[in-house]
């Protein structure tokens, strides 16, 4: 099939309209949990931020963040409750998956945002710092994956 | 049309809001799939299989993100004042964010998982989720004893 700038597209015949419809969807719910974050909390919906925001037991506004992660975490067990279901497949070693953790938990923090808060709700804002982030997180992340699947 | 947000909000209702945005967030990353790292992999691995789904949760969240941005700011002349508070404190791109967004890229391509499908998919009960969800809490503490003294 169609080849451009060495990329092969023959790929697409994982996805079909289904699976465009079902991602366009659950992209649709994850925009309407964010606008409703920012206009009733007035708060960025960046799960790495709110995350880390818990661990200081010092602050005063935990309230709302473990609702949220409560809310987040519970929502598996909602979908399960009507019959969903829920495929996770993860190939990684405990080894790696304790460094890829280490690397989100840090990398987040220091980069002030991760997929959700510099990649959601940041370029709905048109925020140049998010679009920097994604474009280097995006970059990254292609990369690891190259190495680890195609040169390791 | 008046302004939809100029009503009083009790702390106990932004407990509920907070609460439901992030049981709406969590659904939508399930319904999309993300929860699952092989098809994450499947989208960061463009020299594979290429599985472009997450473009389109992607657009699907920016549209509906969007639509209520600008539905909001038409209706309410307090807009500004409205989301000030969300505004991030920090506005200028330096090596923090590019540095910081680079090794985050970096883990979350080592496995798949990035935050928020990491905290869904705890309930799956698999090891391999709380090891992540673990190691990336460990993350948050060391970025702040290097970073943030008290």
């Amino acid at each position: 099939m169609a080849a451009f700038a060495g990329i092969r597209f023959n790929s697409f015949k994982y996805m079909n309209y289904l699976t465009v419809l079902l991602s366009l969807a659950g992209g649709a719910l994850i925009g309407l949990a964010a606008a409703l974050l920012l206009y009733f909390n007035n708060r960025v919906a960046g799960i790495s931020g709110i995350a880390a925001g818990v661990i200081k037991p010092w602050q005063s506004d935990s309230a709302w963040r473990l609702a949220f992660l409560i809310g987040l975490i519970l929502s598996a067990s909602v979908w399960f409750l009507f019959g969903g279901i829920m495929p996770i497949q993860l190939d990684s070693t405990v080894e790696v998956l304790a460094l890829s953790g280490l690397l989100v938990g840090y990398g987040t923090q220091l980069g002030n945002g991760c997929t959700s808060g510099h990649g959601i709700c940041g370029l709905a804002r048109l925020s140049t710092r998010s679009m920097v982030a994604t474009a280097c997180f995006m970059i990254t992340a292609g990369l690891t994956v190259y190495g680890v699947h195609h040169v390791l | 049309m008046g302004c939809i947000m100029s009503f009083k909000k009790s702390p106990a209702f932004l407990i509920l809001t907070a609460f439901l945005s992030g049981l709406i967030f969590g659904l939508g990353l399930i319904v999309a799939q993300m929860t699952n790292p092989a098809k994450v992999i499947g989208f960061l691995d463009v020299a594979g299989q290429w599985d472009p789904s997450l473009a389109f949760v992607m657009i699907g969240a920016l549209v509906t993100l969007s639509a209520v941005q600008f539905l909001i700011k038409n209706s309410c002349q307090h807009h500004a004042s409205v989301t000030q508070s969300a505004k991030p404190t920090h506005s200028k791109v330096d090596a923090k964010l590019i540095i910081g967004s680079s090794v985050f890229g970096i883990g979350w391509g080592l496995s798949g998982l990035c935050p928020g499908p990491a905290l869904v998919s705890l309930t799956s009960g698999l090891t391999g989720t709380f090891v992540f969800v673990g190691a990336m809490i460990t993350g948050f503490v060391v970025f702040k004893v290097l970073h943030q003294p008290k």
